[in-house]
C-alpha cells in the first residue's frame, strides 16, 4: 500500500518533468541500442564466416608446399615444387582418415568460345574434387578417372564462365572452348555457389583433369597442392597429423628437420577467423559498454541535479510525515523506472537498427537473446547504482535545512 | 569551521490548550524558529521535554517523529511550499500519501473537503502557477487540515501576502479556530497577533511576555474597514 503510494509519487515526478526524464533516458536508450546492434553485427559476421567456411567443405584438408630451403636460401612456398604426384598416391593409399583426395594444379588464362572470351582460372583435379569442395553439377557430368588417366581435353565449367562464353539459350554441353589455345570439350556445368568470404567468385572456374592441365597448360610434372577431405569434421585434426607423418616419411624428413610442406584443415581456418571476429566483437562490446556507462553517469547527473532542485520539495515531504526511507525509495523508484523504460526502448531501438542495417546495408547480423539480456541487465543495474547515491543523499537531508533551502 | 554552541531557547515553559489560538512573536534571533521546529517535531530539545497530545516527543526516533508530524501536526509555511505543476487536490493529498492506513478514495474525499473548507471548491484542479498568492496559501492551509491534526503550526503564513489578503487568511484562521482547531501562529507583526487570543513573546531565547488578549480583533471586520481595492 505504502510502496504503491511511493510508486505513484515517483511516477508523478517523472511525468511532470518530461524533458528531464527524456534526456536521462536517452543515455540509456543509446547505450542499450548500441550494445545490441554491435553484438548483432559481430555475431552475424562470425556466423556468416562459419557458414561460408563449412560451405567450402568443413572437413577439407589442404596440403601445400611449405617454406623450404634450397642451398641455404628460403624460397617462396608458391614456387616450391616439393609436392609430387607420388605424395598424392602415398596419402591416398596409406591414410585411413581420408575419404576423398585430389591433386590440384591451376593456371590463369583466357577462355574463348567463338567471338566471346573471358579471363578465368583452370583447375586441374580428379573427379573426387567435387566431393571435397562440396560442388554440384547442374548439367552434364564430371569427367571420369579414365579421362584423367588419358589426359582427355574435357572440362566442367562454372556459372560465371558459362554466362560469359555462352548466351542464355545456348546449351554449353558438348561445345568446344579454348583455354590458352588448347581446345576443351565441355561435359558439365557446375551449380552456382556465389562469392566466398573473401569476395572471390567461386563460379569463375573451369575444372579439367589434372593430367591435362599439367601437361597441356602448365608443362609441369609436380602438383601445386593436394586437397582432401577427412572422414568427418571431428577427425580432421587427426587426419592432418596422419598426413604429416605420411609425408615426412615420404620426403625423408628426419626428426628435428623442418617440413617442406604444410597441412591444414578448415578447422584451423575457422578458429583463426573466429579469433579475429572475437576480437572485433570484443571491441564493439567495449565501445557499447562505454556508451552504456555514459548513460549511467547521465542518470546519476540528472538524479543529482534533481535532488538539489527539489530540496525544498524533499523538506516538505519530510515535514508532512515522509520518512527518510520513503524519500530514498521514491528517488530509487524514479531511477529504476527511468532506466527500465529507457532499457526497453533501447532494446526495441537496437532490434530495429539491426534489422535496418541488415536490410539496407546487407550486413549479416544475428540478434542473440544473450545480448538483449546482458545489455538490459547492465542498464538496469547502472540505473539503480547511479540512482542510489543521489537518493541516499536526498533521504539524509534535515527537514529544517531542506525547507529553508534557496 | 568551528561549531559554536548557541543556546537558542532557555527556561521556556508554557502549555497550549486544545482549541486555543496562540501567536508566538519575536524579532529574528529571538529563538522563535527553534521553538517552532520543536513544536513541529522537526527538531528535538537538548534538554527539557515536549508533550503533544499526551505523547512525549523526547524519546521518539526520527521515524516516530515523522509519524507524529504526519498524524498530529499541520504545517503552513511563509512560502507556501506547494509542489509545482501539481493540482491543488494532489498538493492537499500529499500528507495522506505517507499514511498507508488511508485509502485512495478517502484521501481524495478528505482533500476535496479541506479545499471546500478554505473556499477553493472552484479551484480543485488548478496548479500553483494558476493561483494567486492568497489562493496558494489557502491550498497550503487545506493541506495542513487534511490529516485532521491536533495543532496547526503556521510560520509567518501571511509574510508574503499584502494586507488585504493577509486579513482574508487571518479571517480563515479565526474561522477554523472557532470550529475548534488549535492554532499556533508564528509572526513578527503585531497587527497579526491582535487576531489571536494569546501572545507569547520571545526575546533572546526567553519568554518575556505571555498574555491573554482581551481585545481580539475580528479579521472579517477589519477587512470591511480596509479601503476598497483600486482595480
Amino acid at each position: 500500500m505504502k510502496i504503491l503510494n511511493l510508486l505513484r509519487i515517483a511516477w508523478k515526478a517523472i511525468i511532470l518533468n518530461k524533458m528531464r526524464t527524456f534526456l536521462t533516458m536517452l543515455g540509456v536508450i543509446i547505450g542499450v541500442a548500441a550494445v545490441i546492434t554491435m553484438l548483432a553485427i559481430g555475431e552475424g559476421s562470425t556466423q556468416s564466416i562459419k557458414e561460408e567456411i563449412s560451405g567450402m567443405g568443413s572437413n577439407m584438408i589442404t596440403i601445400s608446399p611449405g617454406a623450404g630451403m634450397q642451398g641455404g636460401v628460403r624460397t617462396d612456398p608458391g614456387q616450391m615444387q616439393s609436392l609430387k604426384l607420388s605424395d598424392y598416391h602415398a596419402i591416398k593409399e596409406k591414410s585411413s582418415l581420408i575419404t576423398h583426395i585430389s591433386p590440384q594444379v591451376s593456371g590463369n588464362g583466357q577462355a574463348i568460345n567463338g567471338a566471346e572470351n573471358w579471363p578465368t582460372s583452370i583447375y586441374g583435379v580428379t573427379p573426387e574434387y567435387l566431393n571435397i569442395r562440396v560442388l554440384e553439377l547442374e548439367d552434364g557430368s564430371m569427367f571420369t578417372d579414365a579421362e584423367v588417366k588419358a589426359s582427355s581435353k574435357v572440362a566442367v565449367i562454372g556459372q560465371t564462365v558459362r554466362e560469359n562464353l555462352f548466351s542464355t539459350e545456348e546449351d554449353p554441353i558438348g561445345k568446344m572452348i579454348r583455354f590458352n589455345k588448347i581446345p576443351f570439350r565441355i561435359i558439365g556445368v557446375l551449380s552456382p555457389k556465389g562469392e566466398n568470404t573473401f569476395g572471390q567468385d567461386q563460379d569463375d572456374v573451369i575444372l579439367a583433369p589434372y593430367t591435362t592441365v599439367q601437361k597441356r597448360i602448365l608443362g609441369i610434372n609436380y602438383v601445386q597442392s593436394i586437397v582432401a577431405s577427412a572422414i568427418s569434421e571431428e577427425k580432421a585434426p587427426e587426419a592432418v597429423n596422419e598426413t604429416y607423418s605420411i609425408l615426412r616419411k615420404e620426403h625423408n624428413i628426419l626428426t628435428g628437420e623442418e617440413d617442406d610442406f604444410n597441412v591444414f584443415s578448415m578447422d584451423e581456418l575457422i578458429s583463426m577467423f573466429n579469433s579475429t571476429s572475437e576480437i572485433m566483437t570484443a571491441l564493439l562490446v567495449a565501445i557499447a559498454g562505454i556508451a552504456l556507462l555514459i548513460g549511467g553517469i547521465g542518470i546519476m547527473n540528472i538524479m543529482y541535479v534533481s535532488v538539489k532542485e527539489r530540496t525544498r520539495e524533499i523538506g516538505l515531504r519530510l515535514a508532512v510525515g515522509g520518512q527518510s526511507m520513503d524519500i530514498l525509495v521514491q528517488f530509487l523508484i524514479e531511477a529504476i523506472l527511468i532506466s527500465v523504460t529507457g532499457g526497453l526502448i533501447g532494446v526495441s531501438l537496437g532490434i530495429t537498427a539491426t534489422l535496418l542495417i541488415e536490410h539496407f546495408l546487407n550486413w549479416p547480423t544475428s540478434i542473440t537473446a544473450t545480448s538483449i539480456i546482458i545489455s538490459f541487465t547492465v542498464c538496469a543495474f547502472t540505473g539503480i547504482f547511479f540512482g542510489w547515491y543521489p537518493a541516499k543523499k536526498a533521504s539524509g537531508l534535515d527537514p529544517i535545512v531542506a525547507l529553508r533551502y534557496e | 569551521m568551528g561549531q559554536e554552541t548557541v543556546e537558542a531557547l532557555r527556561d521556556v515553559s508554557f502549555s497550549i490548550a486544545e482549541g486555543e489560538f496562540v501567536t508566538i512573536m519575536g524579532s529574528s534571533g529571538s529563538g522563535k524558529s527553534t521553538l517552532l521546529n520543536i513544536l513541529g517535531c522537526l527538531d528535538q530539545p537538548t534538554s527539557g521535554s515536549y508533550e503533544i497530545d499526551g505523547l512525549n516527543v523526547k524519546d521518539q526516533k526520527p521515524n516516530g517523529l515523522a509519524k507524529i508530524r504526519n498524524e498530529k501536526i499541520g504545517f503552513i509555511f511563509q512560502s507556501y511550499n506547494l509542489l509545482p505543476r501539481t493540482s491543488a487536490i494532489e498538493n492537499v493529498e500529499l500528507p495522506l500519501l505517507y499514511n498507508s492506513a488511508i485509502s485512495k478514495d478517502i484521501r481524495r474525499r478528505r482533500a476535496i473537503d479541506a479545499l471546500i473548507r478554505v473556499g477553493l471548491e472552484e479551484r480543485l484542479h488548478h496548479t500553483p502557477a494558476q493561483l494567486s498568492g492568497g489562493q496558494q496559501q489557502r491550498v497550503a492551509i487545506a493541506r495542513s487540515l487534511v490529516n485532521d491534526p491536533v495543532v496547526i503550526l503556521a510560520d509567518e503564513a501571511t509574510g508574503n501576502l499584502d494586507t488585504r489578503t493577509s486579513y482574508e487568511i487571518m479571517a480563515l484562521f479565526q474561522e477554523l479556530n472557532i470550529s475548534g482547531k488549535t492554532i499556533v501562529f508564528v509572526t513578527h507583526e503585531q497587527d497579526i497577533a491582535n487576531f489571536s487570543a494569546r501572545t507569547i513573546e520571545l526575546k533572546d531565547g526567553n519568554i518575556i511576555r505571555n498574555v491573554q488578549n482581551h481585545d481580539i480583533m475580528l479579521a472579517a471586520e477589519e477587512l470591511e474597514s480596509l479601503p476598497k481595492e483600486n482595480i
